[in-house]
């Protein structure tokens, strides 16, 4: 049993799980850190970006001040933004059987991987995931087709170049890989290969696998799942709260007796306490507004805005504050607001007793119907003639790349009287910041981040007992900036097994029985695959259509390997050891091939004539039979 | 049982219980008996005493060492034994074993022993026990097979029965006791874990206590020693601080004592590697170590350890008998880091430090004992960079969003008393630099605390505000600070807070901002250039609207001080301010309302014959008017804000207490007025009978018609005329509480209990 990592971020997982013959990938989360390199896209023309000076080299070689522009000492890309896919390359993605989705942020990277890698399975998600993915797909690819971009970077792309440009940029990794957003019809097409699930519905997978989702507490629809066959059983936990917000609790009990837990999503903020991060929007709020300043939140569309409206639902009275406007502007606000008044059973027990009052689970029904919260597609149209000032909006994107966001930091940035409250935690509020500088408005930084921290995580872990745990290496070591803070790290016994980005992990699992059937009739005979279509059954571990591969045996001595690769012209090489074997890096090549007990990968960047070389200087070391 | 007698029973129960409270006779206590005897006959005991928890706990409560009196104690014996009948409730009770049947029996045994050396013993001092009467000597030896026995629990109650005896009786016959059983005692402690280490404690304690025993034994000094050495921190701990709190006490075993109690200190100052200076003073022994195998297994035994300690230092604190010398600097050193760790913001250097770092961060309890303890050391002084760290992180602690109210709460207390402690800059009297530059960045916090969601936040904000203000209200660098921050406006806003505490609390703070003169009245956008209501005007809107207690009792408070003070608005038209709040304070529904108006009448009363006010020793004395020439002339401005009408309607009002105050006021009207010369009560004979009838309406309970304007003599006449002293002699007599109709057995005993003991029964 192997899981392939193909993201490094933690909480955007992507990983292939290879567990009785069938190929199942869990999340494919879209990292979208690497927006933070781009310009922001100003829905209005902002004289302020457009003169933005050209980067130019120290040697004042100018040739990419197209491309790049300086804005208070930070270099930016002046292009349509990216982002940064899962690993491709570390497996062949149209082997993937199912793709099991737990909650709408992880699954933004869909449509990368079901309209271009040859997919052919399905993709398995609770509806509301479904229903409040697609709004943020939708909001996506509206915020940055709305605003053409003639130009296209790429020249500072390339590795030469790339080594000459400062920090960040530098050292972002990966960036042949990063691509353009997707567009609705790819977004379609992806979304109609999703089945509905329902919670604790169970999944068969081709006999031999059994798939169920479970209440992860996280967000509406948001599931934790059960992978198992007759002796064993895994469970991939991600995004999961123990908090008691909007959704349904989550399930703990169902995840006992695991022989894997493979745990990621946990909070992103360790050291924040949510509760403590509300009370802190709504001071800061209470104190601009009455001041006479406005309040820009910049916000998804679905999830924690609507525990914040929640909140100041109750708060505003109190504080002073009912006349003054809430504007909740997205391409997907109505149908987002809508939608979270219809799923009812997916919401907390609180929520779903209203509904039989009935009254909407959610408080915003009354703000809206009280004229307190306005909803609006865009700034532009109703919005510009009803807007009134100070006031509180909430709209996209929290990366302060594009969206309706770029016109109000524009707006607003300039008075120390308004303040931006960050309260999504998936951005640096520094580098989201960045092309804004210099700033006059106030910022806030409360990053509300419900799902677990590492005491919840302990407890849940001594409460479900699994035989191992697997996690990204984030977790297995305190936070960089808080090294001696122990407690913010996975503490388990035995310790966490720890993955990190184009990894490939072998589970530790003992394979003690399988269930087989025997039939008092001999086996009939057995006949050729008619092709076409792909099914799986437990023999398919070595395909009779194919051409037998000899049989490798040996292991490979790291200091040898390494001369050899030296006599054929490889320089620069790093050997690192690891927990299982080495990693031998071609820092030139920008290729690492990782050497273990049971197996040795080679990991290079779409260079297929390189990997086969490599190849067969491995394989000269081992004996074939 | 029916409803209302299961409510009735907590309340008897707690009378029972109580030895301050004298026990109804003999026959009621029957009479229950018999009552709960047809109950427990008709159904199950063990769900009578599940429905009625009461009765576990006046039976657990009897057990306890204490002046009960034997009707009572024979009462709960006898209840327990009827209940214990059944079987299944047997089981029940037995199920507490150490509860029930063990203590009851050992209880028995204290009694009786007493009894029974009594009278032998009293005349023969020396007296050994084998000359004992045969009942105590069969005692004894029970006690000494215990002791010796394997079982723990044999071994705690045979603790107990010795330190309820030398807890209670001082004779020299305990001596002799003593004497033969500590050889015994002191075998326990070569026994590892020391068994029964608790009640061990408290018996060691009791005998350091008894004046016969301490000053006798010799052996008992060594024996605490060896105690305070063999017992794990966490159990001598308490061991510890009893013996710092004895009066008498040989210095080498206070030095021991003491050091036990520092050790868990010690250890997280080595976990953080502090100056190596403030772990000389505290490290007394080599016992860290021992410590830290307790601080470090678990969280629970950590945060538990070092809650205890930092409870017993702040007790031991402000004692005379303190260890002297008082290591302040690394207490202060030692509760800096521990808040520290707490927050996540103190380095831990070893990995001793990471383990309590990784327990104690973002620990409540640990972080409100720690506060409490650090506030308690504000009464002594630092090292001017241990202050500086204090103030740094109290407030870290103010500001941090993770704070919990009742965390913030002690935060905001712990900083007041820091404050106040500074030391003031000589010439005067203002806040010192150091406590300026912290208060210049306290004072941004405090707005986004007094908007908070959470009202508690709210609430001990604004009290914290108000505090402030009373101490450094007239100092112009506080007041500077204050008037450039939006915490004046923001306290105004906070009138109106839809939480009533928070009003009330909001209502203080802008009385003490007004008196200060610190009240802004900016051109706000809503009124542009508009008068701003007054606060007088808003304050008596909210005595007269609010539909809660609290802010109205506030408002009562703040005008009764503004009275006092002279304060600006009042001053301008006092009897117009006091007849308009006695007007509104008379039909307020809540009787401390009421209470404080006559409080307030008080004051009025006093300022205007002529006596100053000696209630605030701070107040500004408002000036006295020259005496008044005739007691008419002095009465007349009473009359005008019908203070008279408001007093004696409050003689007959239904809440003892305001029947009671309004009483003492005119009892000392009475007495004032007899000090005028000039006509006696000359008032005119059927005005005096009318009013006379019209206060009979009033005590018969219809207070619908108003007196009216009251002429000076009248109201002399009046006061003469009626039997003030009978009128406090039959409030404190009875209560209105009580029902005078018969009722059921139950009411009888509270009522004969309330009839005497007037404070508990009347339990506003």
């Amino acid at each position: 049993m192997k899981l392939y990592c193909l993201s490094g971020h933690p909480t955007l997982p992507c990983n292939v799980l290879k567990f009785k013959s069938t190929t199942i990938m869990l999340d494919c989360g879209l990292d979208m850190t690497s927006t933070l390199n781009f310009l922001p896209l100003p829905l209005v023309q902002s004289p302020r970006l457009s003169n933005l000076p050209g980067w130019s080299l120290k040697d004042g070689n100018a040739f990419l001040d197209k491309e790049l522009k300086e804005c208070s000492g930070h270099v930016f890309v002046d292009s349509v933004p990216e982002f940064c896919l899962p690993e491709t390359e570390l497996i062949d993605l149209s082997t993937v059987d199912v793709i099991l989705i737990s909650n709408y942020h992880c699954m933004m990277a869909l449509p990368y991987i079901t309209e271009h890698t040859g997919f052919t399975g399905t993709v398995y998600a609770t509806e509301p995931t479904v229903q409040i993915g697609r709004l943020l797909m939708e909001e996506l690819v509206n915020f940055i087709e709305r605003v053409p971009k003639a130009q296209s970077a790429s020249l500072w792309k390339n590795k030469d170049i790339q080594r000459l440009l400062p920090s960040p940029l530098k050292d972002a990794v990966e960036v042949s890989t990063w691509r353009r957003c997707y567009t609705m019809q790819e977004v379609n097409s992806a979304l109609s290969k999703i089945q509905l699930v329902g919670y604790s519905q169970k999944i068969e997978l081709f006999g031999a696998v059994q798939v169920t989702p479970l209440s992860s507490g996280y967000a509406l629809g948001s599931s934790n799942w059960i992978i198992q066959s007759h002796y064993e059983k895994v469970s991939y936990v991600s995004g999961s709260s123990l908090l008691t917000t909007h959704p349904q609790p989550m399930d703990q009990a169902s995840l006992k007796n695991s022989d894997v837990l493979v745990l990621t999503g946990l909070t992103q903020i360790p050291t924040a306490n949510p509760d403590g991060m509300v009370g802190e929007f709504c001071s800061n709020l209470a104190l601009t507004v009455r001041n006479g300043g406005n309040v820009l939140v910049p916000c998804y569309p679905s999830g924690v805005i609507y525990d914040l409206l929640e909140c100041l639902y109750q708060y505003i009275d109190s504080a002073g504050l009912s006349n003054i406007p809430f504007y909740f502007i997205s391409p997907v606000a109505n149908s987002s607001l809508e939608f979270s008044q219809i799923f009812a059973e997916w919401l907390c027990h609180n929520k779903q007793t209203k509904v039989y009052l009935p009254e909407p689970p959610f408080p915003h029904a009354e703000l809206i119907q009280t004229n307190k919260l306005k909803h609006y597609p865009s700034l532009h149209g109703d919005f510009s003639s009803d807007f009134r000032q100070p006031c509180v909006v909430f709209t996209g994107h929290p990366s302060l790349r594009f969206g309706d966001v770029v016109h109000f930091m524009e707006l607003w940035g300039k008075s120390s009287l308004n303040t931006v409250i960050f309260t999504e935690p998936d951005f640096s509020y520094l580098e989201a910041l960045a092309p804004y500088q210099p700033l006059a408005m106030k910022c806030i930084y409360c990053p509300i981040d419900t799902r677990l921290n590492f005491i919840q995580v302990s407890k849940l872990l001594k409460e479900v007992q699994p035989l191992h745990v697997v996690c990204p290496e984030q977790y297995t070591q305190p936070p960089p900036a808080q090294s001696h803070r122990m407690d913010l790290m996975i503490d388990c016994q035995p310790p966490a097994m720890s993955y990190r980005r184009a990894e490939v992990l072998a589970l530790p699992f003992k394979r003690r029985y399988e269930k087989i059937e025997i039939m008092p009739e001999p086996p009939p005979r057995p006949t050729q695959p008619t092709g076409g279509k792909k099914r799986k059954r437990a023999s398919d571990d070595i395909p009779d259509c194919k051409v037998l591969k000899p049989l490798l045996s040996g292991s490979i001595p790291v200091e040898q390997f390494v001369q050899a690769l030296e006599k054929h012209g490889f320089s620069d090489i790093k050997v690192e050891d690891t927990a299982k074997g080495h990693i031998v890096l071609l820092q030139e090549a920008e290729t690492l091939i990782q050497i273990e007990e049971d197996s040795t990968h080679i990991i290079c960047d779409n260079d297929e004539m390189l990997r086969v070389r490599l190849r067969d200087l491995v394989l000269k070391f081992l004996q074939k039979f | 049982m029916d409803p209302e007698c299961s409510q009735l029973l907590p309340a008897l129960c707690s009378v029972l219980a109580d030895p301050r409270q004298p026990v109804a006779d003999d026959t009621c206590l029957e009479k229950l008996l018999d009552w709960f005897k047809t109950i427990t006959e008709a159904g199950s005991s063990l769900l009578l005493l599940q429905e009625n928890p009461c009765l576990l706990g006046l039976l657990c409560h009897v057990l306890k060492p204490q002046d009960l009196s034997p009707r009572v104690l024979s009462f709960s014996l006898r209840l327990a034994g009827m209940l214990a009948a059944q079987e299944d409730c047997f089981q029940y009770l037995q199920g507490d074993s150490s509860l029930f049947v063990a203590s009851a029996a050992g209880q028995l045994l204290v009694h009786i022993l007493g009894l029974s050396l009594q009278g032998p013993a009293e005349g023969h001092p020396g007296l050994q026990t084998g000359d004992w009467p045969v009942c105590a000597q069969k005692i004894v030896s029970h006690i000494e097979e215990s002791l010796r026995s394997a079982a723990t629990p044999q071994i705690t109650q045979a603790l107990n029965v010795l330190t309820t005896t030398f807890g209670h009786c001082h004779d020299p016959w305990t001596q002799v006791l003593w004497g033969r059983l500590s050889p015994l005692v002191a075998c326990l402690l070569e026994k590892d874990p020391v068994p029964a280490a608790h009640s061990l404690v408290d018996l060691l304690l009791s005998v350091a206590r008894s004046p016969v025993l301490s000053s006798s034994s010799s052996g008992l000094w060594e024996t605490l020693a060896q105690t305070l050495s063999h017992l794990s921190p966490t159990q001598a701990g308490p061991l510890a601080l009893g013996i710092l709190k004895l009066q008498e006490c040989p210095q080498v075993l206070r030095a021991q004592a003491f050091a036990v109690l520092l050790q868990p200190l010690t250890c997280v100052l080595e976990a953080t590697a502090q100056a190596p200076g403030l772990l000389d003073s505290l490290d007394g022994t080599g016992g860290a170590s021992v410590t830290v195998d307790t601080l470090l297994p678990s969280k629970a035994a950590c945060v538990g350890l070092l809650c205890r300690t930092l409870a017993h230092l702040e007790l031991l604190q402000p004692l005379p008998q303190r260890p002297s010398p008082w290591p302040q600097a690394p207490l202060l050193g030692a509760t800096v880091t521990i808040l520290r760790l707490c927050s996540g913001s103190a380095t831990p250097t070893s990995d001793a430090g990471g383990h309590l770092c990784a327990f104690l961060v973002g620990c409540v309890r640990v972080q409100r004992a720690a506060l409490d303890f650090l506030g308690t050391l504000s009464q002594g002084t630092g090292p001017r960079e241990l202050v500086t760290q204090v103030f740094a992180v109290l407030l870290e602690y103010l500001t941090s969003p993770d704070s919990s109210p009742t965390v913030l709460k002690k935060a905001f207390q712990a900083t007041f008393r820091w404050l106040q402690s500074s030391p003031e800059t000589p010439g005067c009297s203002d806040l010192d630099p150091h406590a300026h530059l912290f208060l210049r960045e306290l004072l941004p916090v405090l707005p986004k605390r007094l908007c908070s969601p959470c009202w508690e936040v709210r609430d001990s904000g604004l009290e914290f505000l108000t505090q402030m203000i009373g101490r450094w209200g007239g100092q112009a660098g506080f007041r500077r600070a204050l008037l450039a921050s939006e915490v004046p406006e923001l306290t105004e806003q906070l009138l109106r807070d839809p939480e009533s505490y928070v009003r009330a609390s909001a209502v203080a703070a802008m009385g003490q901002l007004s008196s200060q003169g610190l009240r802004v009245t900016p051109a706000s956008p809503e009124h542009p250039g508009g008068q701003q209501k007054s606060l007088l005007a808003e304050l008596l809107h909210i005595l007269s609207t609010d539909s809660e207690g609290f802010p109205r009792r506030a408002v009562m408070h703040v005008f009764t001080q503004w009275l006092r003070d002279g304060h600006a608005d009042v001053a301008g038209d006092t009897e117009r301010f006091v007849a308009r709040v006695l007007q509104v304070a008379s039909q307020d529904l809540d009787w401390e309302v009421r209470a404080q108006g006559l409080e307030l009448a008080l004051v009025f009363l006093e300022q205007t014959l002529g006596r100053p006010s000696s209630h605030c020793p701070y107040a500004v004395t408002p000036p006295v008017a020259a005496p008044p020439s005739s007691l008419a002339q002095a009465l007349r401005p009473l009359c005008r804000v019908q203070l008279f009408e408001f007093a004696f309607r409050a003689l007959f009002d239904c809440d003892r207490p305001v029947a009671q105050k309004s009483c003492d006021l005119l009892l000392f009207l009475r007495a004032q007025t007899a000090s005028y010369g000039g006509p006696q009560g000359s008032g005119s004979v059927p005005e005096v009978a009318s009013v006379e009838a019209a206060l009979q309406r009033w005590q018969a309970g219809d207070q619908g018609q108003p007196l009216g304007y009251l002429e000076p003599e009248v109201v002399v006449a009046v006061l003469r005329s009626m039997d003030l002293e009978g009128l406090r002699g039959a409030l404190a007599e009875s209560s209105d509480r009580v029902e005078k109709s018969p009722q059921s057995l139950l009411q009888d005993v509270l009522a004969t209990v309330g009839a005497l003991g007037e404070d508990e029964a009347d339990c506003y």
